[in-house]
């Protein structure tokens, strides 16, 4: 990690708790002083979301370790600092992998893969292409424990897959950037890895033809696990030669190849059909899945998530708006666009007024600070619900010292009395 | 009947005639019912040991008459109880004699269905199968599908976060949601989600799945609709033991196969089904087991072929697969019978609803049994055995003197047994009143409080369903309070990187 070793009476180093007991202590005194914190796991996503302007870091990276894997009965609990690396090698041994497929970050903010925690996975809950079959981040956090902006330590949820014993915490927590608490322990479900995969790639449609058949298979009971559609620069960027709609097959043999053969014939029809083999299939969906197709140069990137059908609208609309798209490409059958433009203009209005048409958000998912300083990172709310945020906030961090602002900039307290 | 209620405000019982003038301003004339006859037919939810007659019920029709009711209810200070179908087996729509019951059955359309999106939009009173009725001619359906899925309503659904038994491989009503619309307490009315997905800022969708009506007034909800998976058989399979069928189970699930059902009994349901209406079932099987498997038809061919193999295994005694959906359906009847025919031998009998860790399912029956003996009741399982979420039925005579308390205690007992092993106190049905006061079984006070400061973020006076899942009742300004001790930095121990 590069910001080591500060003096701890001057308030400026980086605290790294090894226990939850540490990690009340810290809060505590944070609460005493009136002194904010920001709050991450390795770091691994600091670029992402707006920039905390607080003296302390606090990170959860020396809490670790694996206290629970039962691989049979598919759940594990981890502290909130194991390395996603730690996380998934485990569940490699077993032949198992997460029920979900979080973005690993490196593709769009440097590091190596597997650099981050599995705190910071469910803190950020960003989803990868199996998101419209496999869920979110948010839909297999089975429980966790935490300590709250009170410095209270709570826990919510359990180990076990039926629960609706109390308010689903685990919602609320996944996806709240450290804003509410800081998670010291995490409960999650895991899978069994599908016994191989195959990609069906459709080349020569066009993008409406290529997205109505994404629509299609989406709908049709093959079981398509994941469904992109790279134009002609995104698609050359991972080394397909051509335009494609991806649809992924995973599942034993016999179906996932049957599987195949039906979908070409429902969808297949007016464009050129390929199958991509195991290996090539994993390989190409890590880099759909991380944002790598349009990440590789210096551009700002958006994604935005909508209904599947306004994908092309939302697009032209925001390159009528004046967006600059440099590049682009579809996840989720359409639902979810990932966009390149200058890094220098990210151009929030003209994007936002393109998605905000169809319904849905635009979230700034990589540009330089002083942008992101400037421009809402995240989708801005109606009063009534940015009121209603905040209040929830603040029944968990009453004096906004857990990573204020972070979601919502300027969104800190009067310094209390 | 011990149950304790927030005790009834005079004040509001006073104002009663107020309230009813105020509520046929807001609402037609028909849409207030005060006579105490029609009331009668909301006291109570499925739940049918507690009943008690709501101060006034309101039948609203549009969600701008929910928000004037709302605003009216938090200007006269008045509680709320919303409820939809009234199938709640924790007693969550359970009327407070001072308190409005806000019934939503007028809201029974479906508003919208998009299958290129593959969602619909409906309205929250319309029933669960009503919107699988509604796209199944395209060959869809909506998967969550709790056993009273032909009369709850889908806000209900919402509320309580329903399961079912294809839950398995589904997941619950929260996995199924894509959208809400809710009117807060004070009547301001608020959008989640819509047809995209993983809405920014806080996912108040996700807490407001599950918050049994204590958090807001749901009005419309876009739901998920999934494409009919081509092939659907299933297995029916019997065991010489428990642990054989448990085991079984545990070892579908670890060879990688999620099943679109596992549904498990044991030897005193399996009997109670075929006495109730002979359904074949093997009733020397001290447990049977149905696997339900669903995909193409080479998947389901394959996945047959092994779930077989692991039955053998386990030593399996009998091993049917279906040939016909009329097979597949009989091996559902006695399942789907289950409460009805143990109901039929109860004469009345108390179904819980824990969840454990599958493993621990052989210890938790003998346990079970031993506790019944305790009691000197009788009990019978049927579980969704592949989530471990158990419903012991608990056979009990309500004509007897005190052997209602004694299926209660029985029921506190069995929970504190699941929580016990790492388990949960309620897996589908929700907390409600039911099991409201063994909250504290599972959570700490620390943990409670938390979860009624949320609460109070969207009903700070606590109006909105209030008696419902938290044993105490505290004042948000008292749970506001933050107690540290001023000045202390240090942490000189603590490493820095």
């Amino acid at each position: 990690m590069s910001d080591v070793g500060a003096d701890a009476d001057t308030g400026s180093g980086t605290l790294a708790p090894t226990s939850e007991h540490d990690l009340v202590e810290v809060i505590k005194a944070a609460i005493a002083n009136r002194e904010a914190m920001a709050v991450a796991g390795s770091g691994s996503k600091r670029a992402f979301g707006h920039t905390v302007g607080a003296p302390r870091k606090l990170t959860t990276a020396a809490m670790t370790g694996v206290s629970l894997y039962e691989a049979a009965e598919l759940v594990m609990t981890a502290a909130a600092g194991t390395p996603m690396r730690e996380v998934m090698g485990l569940l490699r041994q077993q032949g198992q992998q997460l029920a979900f497929d979080p973005v690993d970050p490196a593709a769009l903010y440097g590091g190596e893969p597997g650099d981050g925690t599995i705190g910071g996975v469910f803190a950020t809950n960003l989803s990868g292409s199996r998101r419209l079959t496999a869920g979110a981040a948010r839909d297999h956090l089975l429980g966790f424990r935490a300590v709250s902006g009170r410095g209270d330590v709570f826990k919510s949820g359990g180990r076990v897959m039926k629960n609706v014993t109390g308010y689903d915490l685990s919602k609320l927590i996944t996806g709240s950037h450290g804003t509410l608490a800081v998670m010291s322990e995490v409960t999650f479900k895991v899978l069994p890895k599908p016994e191989t995969e195959r990609t069906l790639a459709i080349s020569s449609l066009d993008a409406a033809a290529a997205l109505a058949a994404l629509r299609t298979a989406s709908g049709s009971p093959f079981e398509v696990s994941c469904l992109a559609y790279l134009p002609e620069r995104s698609a050359k960027d991972v080394g397909l030669s051509q335009p494609s709609a991806l649809l992924r097959l995973e599942g034993p043999e016999v179906s996932v190849l049957s599987r195949r053969d039906s979908l070409a014939a429902l969808v297949g029809g007016d464009g050129t059909c390929d199958t991509l083999d195991a290996p090539a299939s994993e390989s190409l969906w890590v880099q759909i899945r991380d944002g790598a197709p349009v990440a590789a140069r210096e551009h700002a990137v958006w994604r935005i998530s909508t209904a599947p059908t306004a994908a092309l609208d939302v697009v032209s609309q925001a390159e009528a708006n004046g967006a600059g798209i440099a590049a682009h490409y579809f996840d989720w059958a359409g639902g979810l666009i990932w966009l390149a433009v200058p890094a220098s203009e990210p151009r929030a209005d003209a994007i936002r007024s393109a998605v905000a048409a169809s319904g849905g958000h635009a979230t700034l998912m990589r540009a330089p600070e002083d942008v992101r300083a400037s421009v809402p990172v995240f989708e801005p709310q109606p009063k009534p619900l940015a009121a209603l945020n905040r209040r929830v906030k603040e029944a968990f961090d009453p004096f906004h010292i857990l990573n204020p602002g972070r979601m919502v900039p300027g969104d800190v307290s009067e310094t209390p009395s | 009947m011990s149950l304790m209620m927030p005790k009834p405000e005079q004040a509001i019982l006073d104002r009663r005639d107020d309230l009813i003038a105020r509520l046929r301003d807001i609402l037609p004339a028909d849409n207030v019912i005060d006579d105490e006859e029609a009331r009668r037919a909301y006291e109570c939810d499925a739940l049918t040991m507690y009943r008690q007659l709501p101060l006034v019920v309101a039948l609203p029709e549009t969600v701008e008459q929910v928000s004037e009711i709302m605003a009216l209810a938090d200007e006269l200070n008045i509680k709320v109880v919303p409820r939809g179908g009234g199938t709640s087996l924790s007693g969550g729509s359970l009327p407070l004699e001072d308190g409005i019951l806000l019934a939503m059955g007028k809201f029974n359309r479906v508003l919208e269905v998009d299958y290129e999106n593959r969602c619909a939009r409906v309205q929250p009173g319309v029933t669960n199968l009503a919107i699988t009725k509604a796209v199944e001619h395209k060959g869809f359906y909506y998967a969550p599908d709790p056993s009273s899925q032909i009369a709850c309503s889908i806000g209900g659904n919402v509320g309580e976060n329903a399961g079912g038994v294809h839950c398995l491989k589904y997941g619950l009503t929260t996995n199924n949601i894509l959208g809400l619309e809710v009117v807060l307490m004070g009547g301001e009315v608020v959008h989640l989600g819509g047809k995209h997905l993983d809405s920014e800022a806080y996912d108040l969708l996700g807490v407001m799945t599950g918050s049994e009506g204590l958090l807001g007034v749901i009005t419309e909800v876009t739901v998920r609709i999934l494409q009919k998976p081509q092939v659907v058989r299933g297995l029916l399979l019997g065991f010489p033991t428990v642990d054989d069928g448990g085991d079984c189970v545990a070892a579908v699930i670890a060879a990688g196969i999620i099943p679109g059902g596992m549904e498990m009994m044991d030897n005193a349901s399996i009997r109670a089904a075929e006495a109730f209406q002979p359904c074949n079932y093997p009733v020397d099987a001290e447990s049977l087991v149905i696997v339900e498997l669903d995909g193409t038809p080479a998947e389901v061919d394959h996945l047959i072929a092994r779930v077989s193999d692991i039955a053998k295994s386990h030593n399996a005694s009998v091993i049917r697969v279906s040939q016909s959906e009329e097979e597949r359906q009989q091996f559902w009847a006695g399942r789907k019978n289950a409460f009805p025919a143990v109901g039929a031998i109860g004469p009345d009998y108390l179904c819980m609803d824990g969840t454990i860790p599958r493993g621990q399912l052989s210890f938790v029956l003998r346990k079970m049994n031993e506790l019944a003996a305790k009691h000197g009741l009788r009990v019978a399982n049927v579980f969704h055995a592949g989530d471990g979420n158990l419903h012991p039925l608990i056979l009990y005579d309500a004509a007897i003197p005190g052997d209602i308390e004694k299926a209660e205690a029985f029921g506190a007992d069995i929970l504190k047994l699941c929580v016990e092993v790492g388990g949960v106190l309620t897996g589908e049905h929700g907390v409600g009143v039911e099991k409201r006061d063994l909250m504290g079984e599972m959570f700490t006070e620390t943990d409670l409080k938390q979860q009624q400061r949320l609460k109070c973020a969207f009903d700070p006076q606590h109006r909105l369903n209030p008696g419902k899942v938290f044993p105490t009742l505290h004042r948000c300004a008292e749970l506001g309070h933050v107690h540290v001790h001023r000045g202390k930095v240090p942490f000189p121990h603590l490493p820095r990187f």
